[in-house]
This record gives structure tokens, C-alpha cells and sequence, in this order.
């Protein structure tokens, strides 16, 4: 570590302006924050600092993502041994995922940072730290079977136009990772929907090869009940890929087809804990979300003309990428509403959205994405009403 | 439209109980070095001086000349745009130097002290027989009135207004800060007649709040009993619990040290500028008070009371939230009671420390384990920023620890676009920089929030005036 530290203080200088790599200088300099805690003291303001900093924050939520991350590579291998009819262990099974999702991650992060780095060095800035989190947040919310390339391209889009455009972390107005997955959606529609992508058939690096067996359906469950329509009201029944009748208890172990970290709604309440106990999602918007949702669903519960309006709360909650978006991208501090009682009705409105499209709009099985997408729009709306509210407030007290 | 969870009553100001005051939000930082209530030698300094950088909102321009003999009392330098207010020398002595920097720019009036302290005479007066006017120029005459601060703006007051009321706060609720029970024995009347001098300058009320359970007993003026963590002690946020400043109306602040000096130049007929220091910190020997004079050098309060370790040592006027970063042959803050030392910090390497659990540092956020640790643990925190400075990522950091009914995330983001109606709207008549002194503290993004503060209070002034 004392070497380590040296060797940094010996190359150092060859960074600084006018230094034969001063052009990789924000790389450097990110790569040195990394490894030591900056030991700059302050010049003026407060003396004494708290030990937080963005870059602990966006660790805790990596960390807090790992086991849906972990989760999902596993499910990945489980669907696909699933599908060929072969059971190669727990070890192999998760290896065969982890295989599969490690390309996702890599892609992602590389054309990711390699732009962040760029305009970084380009505005002469410290590298930010936000995708850090949507880099990881990328592949967890695409389906298995994505290609690399089109990752590739969704991660420069959304980190080029919703992200850096408005001048980098702290700024956008949406969701990075939620706007790669809606250029994926409508860029790519055909391999985003359907179900031949959720549960990945084919070898990764020629492993797990095999033949799909007879009545192998890829749907997810929210697919089947978007398809459902009205017929089978009162009879439908999920099944996994085999056909196979499925309850709320799987929905909430994760073992189904789906994206590959939203599927395990043990997992991602995991990381809820993390985030809450931590205070680095706020519980309000979280909460709220579950509270729009499951209120939405009973609404139309209540009606009930089709299948998806019969789905129950709890369901609905458990399905999809409802879970995942409530605790890890409702809660993105700075798309999310920032005033402590919008925060109540983002997350709320979120919730109830994500419940609409699903239960109104049959082309869109999952409303998750575009509730928080939209929401994400509306959130400096509803930060604005509150502040009015203290405006005038403090307004009516002058006149007094 | 929007009910609001209202974290902080008042009771009722009509009722005949002493009023209260109760602060749930706030950050007590438990810091290693606290002083005891005990009296320390020192305090003997070869030069004193006045700085006009301490004080905000006046230009100097220095009458002294340099070799001219003066007295305590006498005028150093007064304020280019309101000559009436005055900057004297708080010993008898010599001025032996005009200190300028850049663009001529007065850094200090240095006078070299005399062995035996002659006074100015300004005539023993009885405040109760005095009016209004006649205790403004007793104290504009004595150079006291840089004493008296206004909001809005936290600049010193302008004379020729009449405030709507003047608050004092008798209670240091930062860290490691003096004890004002402490402070005040002794010179009780003083504070007493400093306090009815303040009533005769304002057709409103003087506010004195103290410390819940405080011994500090004062009359002619309405005391709040004040509980709660730092910022409780803040005469800022006292203002926004007992009677906020709406626009176009101007409050005054004084600090209860300076309230003393105050009464003493009514009681005594001096401008007797002596004051008690207290010396903190975890790098300090000797912890205590030391009774010196207004414009010491650090060093006269320091020496030989410092840790000499291999580590640097930041000495810091003041707390660690607000204070002035001083070297030794700098001069005590115009408005300070306090010293701190801290360690720097700048040799300190950590590694990976932003994924380490961290056991041992001091964090607000649970994403430390401090948290479980308790309250009664003493930190020893040094200078490091300890991050880079980001945009506002988090949100609800700042109004945790800001116990006012103002959106500060808000103010401070009109404050940076300087859009003035809103600022007016989010309250920037009602704040100074040290309101949001502990939102820095706390801040992941590292955003030097005072600053920002205390420009735009500048720019606005300019603006406004």
C-alpha cells in the first residue's frame, strides 16, 4: 500500500497540465481517488468534513444490487437447463448464467465509462461516479438473449443524450439505465418482447448445448397475461417455460423467465434493506411506489374485465420489474422528486402508472420503465407545487 | 395544498412560563478535545490588531498613521461609506504597522502594545436615563458597534436604521464551543446593562436565548429557553422559531461575549475589550479559558499549548464549522470566543476507503458503522475533504440538520442561479452562512455551501442597495 502510494506519487507528474500524459489527467486522477481516499484539506467553509462521499454511495448500491445480480445469473442458468431438459448442478448451472451475463456487464461499463472518461478529460473534470450504478443497473434490466452490440449502442445513446448532454451526474433528467432500456424497447422492439428472449436456449461459449424440449414456451407471466385477454378470466393460470403451473410463491423466489436481475423479489428486498438501513434510498419513495401499485391493482381488481385487471396486488408487486424498479430506480436520488412530501407522490404515481399500463395496454405487458420514465418527467413538476406551498406559506406569514 | 410535518413547536409566547424552544433537527458532532470550565495562563500578546477582513459589509479606510501613539479606545479606522462607524484599538500602544495586500487592500492595523493599558474616556453613564440616540452614538463613539450585526445580509448593522427587534444568543451550541454560564460569571451586570442598552435601540423586543437548564438570569428582556442540537444555539435559526424576518424587515444580531463589552463601557466608561478565549481541540495540551484581549495573536493564545507531533496541525478561529483557518502570527477573529485545533490530515493515506467499513470514522450517514456506536464516543476528525465535490446528487441531506421552515436545497440552488424573487420567496433575508455550515459538513458532494451563501448575500446587497 506505502508502495503503491509512492509509485502514484512518481508518476504523477508525468499527468499534471503540461506533462507528457496530461491528456489522460481526469483518468488518472479518477484511478487515484479510487485507490486512496483524497487527502486534499479544506481551504475555506467548514473545517472537518463527514466521511461520506458519492463515491461510498454508489458503492453501497452496487452492493445492494449484487444479490438480485448474483440471483439472476443463477436464474439464467436454471431457465436455460430448464428449457434443454438437463441438470448440470448448482455450480455449472450458475456458472453457464454467469457466463452468459458477464459480456452484458463488460460491454456496458466499457462503452459507458469509456464516454464518461472522455468528457471527463474533454471538460477537464474529475470523473463522476453515477454509472457506475447504471452500468450494472444496464444489463440486469435487459432480457438474457440481448445482443452485446445493441447494449453497446443503447449505453452510448442514453450516456451521450440523457446524461451528459445536460452536464453529467446530478443533472439528467431520466434514469440512465431506464433510458437504455427504452431505446432498446423501441429501437428494438422484436428482441426486447415476445417470448423467445427471456430464457436464453442456445450455448454460451459452447457450453450447456442441447436441444429445447416439446412444450417449451419462453413467456414471461406478465406475457401470458397480457395475451390472456378476457377469455380466460377466472381460469388463467402462469406457468413456467414448460408449462407448468406457477403461484405467487415463485413469482417471489424469482425462478421465471424475465429480465435478467428483476425476476427475484427475495433478492431485490435484500437490497431494499441495504438501501433503507443505510438511508441511501429514501423509504418514502419506495414505499409509496408498492402503496400506488397495490392500491391501482385493487382498483382494478375491482373491475375486472380481463385477465390483467384480475391479477392480484400481491401479484402485481411481485411481477416483472415492479420490485426492481421501486427499490433501485424510483429511488434514483436525482431523477426521483427531491422534496421530502413529493417524494410521497412520485412514488406513488409511479407505482400506479406501472399498474395502468400493465392492466390497460396489451402491447405493453410490462409498465414499469415507462411509469418511472414519465414520472421522472413530472418529478421536477411536483417538487415545484411543494415549494410553492412554502413560498406561500412563508408569504402569508409576512402578511400577518 | 401540501401538509407539511411540523418538527418544531413553539409554545405559547403570551403565556407567563418562560418560553421554550425545541430543535429536533441538527448534528451534535462529538468531538475529542473539549475544555473544562478552568481558567489557563496566557493571553500576553506582543501586538494586536484589527482585521478588517473579519468583519462584512463595510469598507475600511484607515485614520490611524503609523507611529502615532493611541489609547485604548481610540479610532483606528472607519467604514468609507457610514463614517460613523468606527474600528478602534482595543489596547493603549503604538501603531506600528498598516498591513496591505493586493490592489492596497488594508489586511490589518497593528499596535504594539504598552506595558500598562490607558483608556479613552467615555464617561460612566447610567442606560436607563439615556435615550435611544444617545446609546447609539455611546457605542458608535466607543467602536463597539461593529458588535451589532444585521439580518438580512449578516453584514454589521447600519446605524441610521431602526431594527424590528435584536436577538442575542447566550447559547454556543457548536463544537467544542464555550460555555457561556461560564463565561458570563462575574460580569453579570455588565451583560445586564449591555442587554437594557440593546433595548433602548430597538421599538420592538430584545431576545435572549439561553440554554435549556442554563443559570443565566437576565430581566427587561424576553428569554426563550432553547433546546436541541447545534444549530440550536444559531441566532439564526432562534430568529425563525420566535419571529422570522419577512422582507423589508431588518433584525439585529449581537454575540452575548460582545453584548458584555457592551455594558462594561456603560458601567466602567472604558472600551475595555478583554474576553475569555477557550482553547479546544484534540490537538491541544491544555484545554480552558484564557482571558485575553479583542485582537491577540494566536500565538499568545496557543503556545505551548499545541501537541508537537509529526502530523500538521490546523488552528482554526472559531469552531470547526465556521471558524477562520489562522497560522500562529495571525490575529483572534473580531467575533471569536473560541480556538480549535485539529489535525490536518494532509499526510493521511486512505486506501480504498470509500469501500473499507470504516470503522472508526465519523459519518451521519449509516453507511459507516459509527451509527451503532452510540453518541458517547469522541472523534477525532482531521482537515480532509474526504471526497470530491460533485453536483447535488442526494436529496434530504441538507434539511436534516437545518432547523428552519426554509428549503435550503432550494434557496442554495437560487442562490447559485441568483434568481432574486425566488431567493426572497426561499428565504435568504432570514439566513447567514453558518446556517448552512452543518449542511456542508454533511454534504457527499462537497459543495463549499458557505461560500455560496455569502456571495450571494453580497451580490444581493449590491443589487438591493
Amino acid at each position: 500500500m506505502k508502495a503503491l502510494r509512492n509509485y502514484l506519487d512518481k508518476i504523477k507528474p508525468n499527468f499534471e497540465e503540461g506533462g507528457k500524459l496530461a491528456m489522460f489527467r481526469s483518468v488518472f486522477d479518477g484511478f487515484e481517488t479510487f485507490l486512496f481516499v483524497p487527502n486534499s484539506t479544506s481551504k475555506s467553509g467548514v473545517h472537518i468534513h463527514d466521511c461520506m462521499d458519492s463515491k461510498r454511495t454508489m458503492t453501497i448500491v452496487i452492493i445492494a444490487l449484487l444479490p438480485a445480480l448474483l440471483f439472476g445469473m443463477y436464474n439464467v442458468g436454471y431457465q436455460h437447463n430448464l428449457a434443454i431438459g438437463s441438470d448440470p448442478g448448482f455450480l455449472m448451472t450458475f456458472i453457464y448464467g454467469f457466463l452468459a451475463v458477464l459480456p452484458k456487464i463488460i460491454v456496458s461499463y466499457v462503452v459507458g465509462l469509456g464516454i464518461e472518461f472522455t468528457v471527463a478529460q474533454w471538460k477537464k473534470e474529475e470523473i463522476q461516479e453515477g454509472f457506475l450504478v447504471s452500468g450494472i443497473l444496464i444489463p440486469m434490466i435487459v432480457p438474457v438473449d440481448t445482443p452485446l452490440w445493441m447494449i453497446a449502442v443503447a449505453t452510448a445513446f442514453a450516456v451521450v443524450f440523457a446524461k451528459e448532454v445536460f452536464g453529467g451526474t446530478g443533472y439528467n433528467v431520466f434514469n440512465v439505465a431506464l433510458v437504455t432500456r427504452a431505446f432498446l424497447f423501441f429501437a428494438y422492439p422484436a428482441a426486447m418482447s415476445g417470448d423467445q428472449v427471456f430464457v436464453r436456449t442456445s450455448d454460451t461459449f459452447g457450453l450447456g448445448a442441447g436441444q429445447v424440449v416439446d412444450g417449451f414456451t419462453g413467456a414471461t407471466p406478465l406475457g401470458q397475461i397480457a395475451i390472456a385477454g378476457k377469455e380466460l378470466i377466472g381460469s388463467f393460470q402462469a406457468t413456467n417455460i414448460l408449462g407448468e403451473p406457477i403461484s405467487t410463491m415463485d413469482y417471489f423466489i424469482g425462478l421465471i423467465p424475465g429480465s435478467i436481475g428483476e425476476t427475484s423479489v427475495l433478492a431485490i428486498l435484500i437490497g431494499a434493506v441495504i438501501l433503507l438501513v443505510t438511508k441511501i434510498a429514501s423509504w418514502k419513495t419506495m414505499t409509496s411506489v408498492f402503496v400506488g401499485g397495490a392500491v391501482m391493482s385493487l382498483i382494478f381488481n375491482m373491475i375486472g374485465t380481463t385477465v390483467a385487471m384480475s391479477v392480484s396486488p400481491l401479484d402485481h408487486l411481485f411481477l416483472g420489474g415492479f420490485a426492481f424498479g421501486a427499490v433501485f430506480m424510483a429511488t434514483d436520488p436525482v431523477t426521483s422528486a427531491r422534496t421530502e412530501t413529493g417524494k410521497y407522490i412520485y412514488g406513488f404515481l409511479v407505482g400506479a402508472m406501472a399498474i395502468i399500463i400493465r392492466a390497460l395496454n396489451p402491447g405493453y405487458p410490462e409498465g414499469m420503465m415507462l411509469a418511472i420514465l414519465l414520472m421522472n418527467v413530472f418529478a421536477p413538476l411536483i417538487d415545484y407545487y411543494v415549494v410553492e406551498a412554502n413560498i406561500n406559506r412563508r408569504l402569508k406569514r409576512a402578511m400577518k | 395544498m401540501f401538509t407539511f410535518a411540523v418538527k418544531l413547536h413553539i409554545n405559547n409566547f403570551s403565556s407567563i412560563m418562560a418560553n421554550m424552544i425545541k430543535i429536533k433537527k441538527g448534528l451534535d458532532i462529538n468531538l475529542k478535545g473539549k475544555a473544562s470550565d478552568v481558567l489557563l495562563n496566557g493571553g500576553k500578546s506582543d501586538s494586536y490588531a484589527i482585521v478588517p477582513d473579519y468583519y462584512n459589509g463595510i469598507i475600511p479606510k484607515v485614520v490611524a498613521k503609523v507611529g502615532e501613539k493611541v489609547k485604548a479606545g481610540s479610532v483606528l479606522m472607519i467604514d468609507k461609506n457610514r463614517p460613523e462607524i468606527k474600528f478602534v484599538s482595543p489596547v493603549s500602544g503604538e501603531v506600528t504597522a498598516v498591513n496591505r495586500g493586493e490592489k492596497r487592500k488594508v489586511l490589518s492595523i497593528v499596535v504594539k502594545p504598552d506595558a500598562q493599558i490607558e483608556y479613552e474616556d467615555f464617561g460612566k453613564k447610567n442606560v436607563a436615563s439615556l435615550k435611544g440616540e444617545e446609546v447609539k452614538d455611546a457605542i458608535l463613539n466607543a467602536g463597539m458597534w461593529p458588535f451589532i450585526k444585521q439580518r438580512p445580509y449578516d453584514i454589521v448593522a447600519s446605524p441610521v436604521e431602526t431594527p424590528r427587534d435584536i436577538f442575542v444568543s447566550a447559547f454556543f451550541s457548536a463544537p467544542l464551543a464555550p460555555n457561556f454560564d461560564f463565561i458570563v460569571k462575574g460580569q453579570e451586570a455588565d451583560f445586564q446593562t449591555g442587554l437594557d442598552a440593546l433595548t433602548k435601540l430597538t421599538t420592538g423586543k430584545v431576545y435572549v436565548g439561553i440554554r435549556k437548564g442554563s443559570s443565566v438570569r437576565v430581566n427587561g428582556v424576553e428569554t426563550v429557553e432553547v433546546e436541541g442540537p447545534h444549530p440550536a444555539g444559531n441566532v439564526g435559526v432562534q430568529i425563525n422559531q420566535i419571529k422570522p424576518v419577512n422582507k423589508g424587515e431588518v433584525v439585529w444580531v449581537v454575540n452575548p461575549t460582545d453584548v458584555i463589552v457592551i455594558g462594561r463601557l456603560f458601567n466602567k466608561g472604558i472600551a475595555d475589550f478583554s474576553r475569555l478565549v477557550v482553547i479546544t481541540g484534540s490537538e491541544t495540551t491544555e484545554r480552558g479559558y484564557i482571558k485575553t484581549i479583542a485582537g491577540c495573536t494566536i500565538n499568545s493564545l496557543v503556545a505551548g499549548k499545541i501537541l508537537e507531533g509529526n502530523e500538521a496541525v490546523r488552528i482554526i478561529s472559531g469552531n470547526v464549522l465556521t471558524g477562520t483557518k489562522v497560522q500562529k502570527e495571525d490575529y483572534l477573529g473580531a467575533y471569536d470566543n473560541q480556538i480549535t485545533v485539529i489535525p490536518e490530515g494532509n499526510e493521511t493515506n486512505d486506501f480504498f476507503g470509500w469501500a473499507t467499513p470504516g470503522f472508526g470514522k465519523y459519518s451521519v450517514s449509516h453507511s459507516f458503522p459509527t451509527w451503532l456506536v452510540g453518541k458517547n464516543k469522541e472523534y477525532v476528525i482531521d482537515a480532509r475533504i474526504k471526497g470530491g465535490k460533485r453536483a447535488i446528487i442526494m436529496s434530504n441531506e441538507y434539511d436534516s440538520v437545518f432547523p428552519m421552515d426554509i428549503m435550503p436545497e432550494y434557496l442554495l440552488k437560487a442562490i447559485i442561479a441568483f434568481d432574486i424573487d425566488k431567493m426572497e420567496n426561499l428565504g435568504i433575508y432570514e439566513v447567514a452562512p453558518e446556517d448552512f455550515a452543518l449542511c456542508e459538513f454533511v454534504d457527499t458532494s462537497k459543495i463549499e455551501l458557505q461560500k455560496i451563501v455569502r456571495n450571494g448575500l453580497d451580490l444581493l446587497y449590491k443589487e438591493m442597495n
